[in-house]
């Protein structure tokens, strides 16, 4: 289809003979399962079953939310294995974790306990600040975030099989995430208006491979499922960034920085099915609780979105 | 012929899409008043089924689904829909339990046990299968019939009016199960 078969790999499997199996397509569509679904960010094995029981389609396991990552500032890494192995036994659905941009070695130990997702997150301190992680060389997929097209189909020329908007991480504060989707759109629209001889400068303008440029041009979309994320606090938030066009929501401090973390959560999870249903988000709204408290972008000294391009 | 996806969560555009290249009409499910409409079967997508689970019941689904099911409406579960359809779930719940199968959960572990493979499904020779933290199916009893075997375990099964496969066919370009699909439905309105 494009120019990322360089993956495909010749698979024997428990002695059924040789057989192709190319681990990105199926990488690819484990995101396709995701879609529709909210992703809920945890720090424990108690909150990935508050999760899961909301709803959840996947967690992501971290030791510290992002607002707390901000709020304690210093070098944040790699959640330690023990953590991640207490969730994965915690729950049946997908499990999620996030390794530092560029730090391949966190990665491979996220492989090595068969992690279902890398996040290289612009969330955690950056390990590098030029490369980031060859992840062809990768069984497992990954997820990485994005501002816009260019950012996003780097990542998929690098082997990423998900894409996320990068938002502002840990604010509560949604304006980040709504900017970086429009502006990811505006640029596939953008791209399939173009003649056929235009791609080439495209390409070079966006510094991606020409075939990404020409898969946007021909499907008008993201070679690979595009969720939203960063700052979604509430219902409302979801399903705005559905109706943007996202295919399904991450969730981090939002919801254990909330009064109530289930009903909250269970809340975004319907949302997010329903996003046009304006009557079925008001009484999803209805008696939520307090909401994380939040900061405004003009208040944040780190810009955690500026990590990784 | 109109068929209803579930849309709780999961894969239901691939679906869709596939019933549009066989000129069938769809839509989907995603509310109560979504079921006024009428409709000949029933597709329950990949995803995760305890979400849709969830989402079946609290959105006040789950009933008239299951009475339709009950009532002959043709289904067809792929992956967590063959979850959604079992009679018993290991290490997982129960959903509609209309079809006399045992479904295991995440069958073949996380996400590295994913694969692709290209095998025989009874009626259709030989198909390609794309199994995705699949389950599979432990047991088959009553009046389910076997329709493929993968590395000696059941993947795809039929009882009466409903169709499971732990693998799934919305991914490829093989639209041959889902003609299968289309072909019950027009059994079941002659009857």
């Amino acid at each position: 289809m494009i120019g990322l078969k360089e993956n495909s790999q010749k698979t024997d499997r428990k002695g059924t003979g040789i057989m192709k199996e190319n681990r990105y397509e199926l990488n690819k569509q484990l995101a396709q399962m995701l879609k529709g679904g909210v992703i809920m960010d945890v720090t424990t094995p108690e909150q990935a079953k508050i999760a899961e029981e909301a709803g959840a389609c996947a967690v992501m396991a971290l030791e510290r939310i992002p607002a707390d990552i901000r709020a304690a500032g210093g070098v944040s890494r790699m959640s330690d294995p023990k953590m991640i192995r207490g969730i994965q036994e915690a729950v049946s659905i997908p499990v999620m974790a996030k390794c530092r941009i560029g730090h391949f070695v966190e990665a491979q130990i996220l492989e090595a306990i068969e992690i279902d997702y890398i996040d290289e997150s612009e969330v955690l301190s950056p390990a590098d600040d030029i490369y980031h992680i060859n992840k062809k060389e990768f069984k497992v997929p990954f997820v990485c975030g994005a501002r816009d097209l260019g950012e996003a189909l780097r990542r998929i020329a690098e082997g990423a099989s998900m894409i996320r908007t990068k938002g502002e991480p840990g604010t509560g504060d949604v304006v980040q995430a709504v900017r970086h989707m429009r502006a990811m759109n505006a640029e596939i629209r953008r791209i399939q208006n173009l003649r056929a001889d235009e791609l080439f400068e495209a390409a070079k303008q966006l510094q991606v491979p020409v075939d990404l440029v020409e898969y946007v041009h021909e499907n008008g979309k993201l070679p690979v499922v595009n969720f939203a994320a960063g700052g979604v606090a509430t219902p409302a938030d979801a399903a705005l960034m559905m109706q943007l066009g996202a295919e399904g929501v991450f969730v981090g401090s939002g919801i254990f920085k909330s009064g109530n973390p289930a009903k909250r959560a269970a809340s975004i999870v319907k949302a997010v099915t329903n996003y046009t249903d304006a009557k079925l988000i008001a009484e999803l709204s209805t008696d939520l609780g307090e909401a994380m408290v939040g900061i405004n972008e003009q208040e944040i000294e780190l810009l955690m979105a500026e990590r990784g391009k | 012929m109109t068929i209803a996806i579930l849309a709780m969560q999961g894969a239901f555009l691939e679906h869709g899409q596939m019933l549009d290249r066989l000129g069938v009409e769809h839509f989907e499910i995603r509310k109560k008043e979504d079921l006024d409409r009428s409709f000949d079967g029933l597709i329950l997508p990949g995803g995760e089924s305890t979400v849709m689970r969830k989402l079946l019941i609290e959105l006040d689904i789950y009933d008239i689904l299951k009475e339709k099911i009950e009532d002959g409406l043709p289904v067809f579960g792929t992956c967590a829909g063959l979850i959604l359809l079992a009679d018993q779930v290991e290490d997982g719940v129960q959903c509609f339990g209309t079809m006399n199968i045992l479904a295991k959960r995440n069958a073949y572990g996380r996400q590295l046990g994913s694969f692709y493979t290209e095998d025989e499904m009874k009626g259709l020779g030989k198909i390609p299968m794309t199994f995705i933290r699949a389950p599979y199916i432990a047991d088959v009893y009553g009046n389910a019939e076997t329709l493929a075997v993968v590395d000696g375990k059941v993947v795809a099964a039929r009882q009466e009016n409903q169709l499971a496969t732990a693998f799934h066919p919305e991914l490829n370009d093989d639209t041959s199960v889902h003609e299968y699909f289309v072909q019950m439905i027009k059994e079941s309105k002659t009857q």
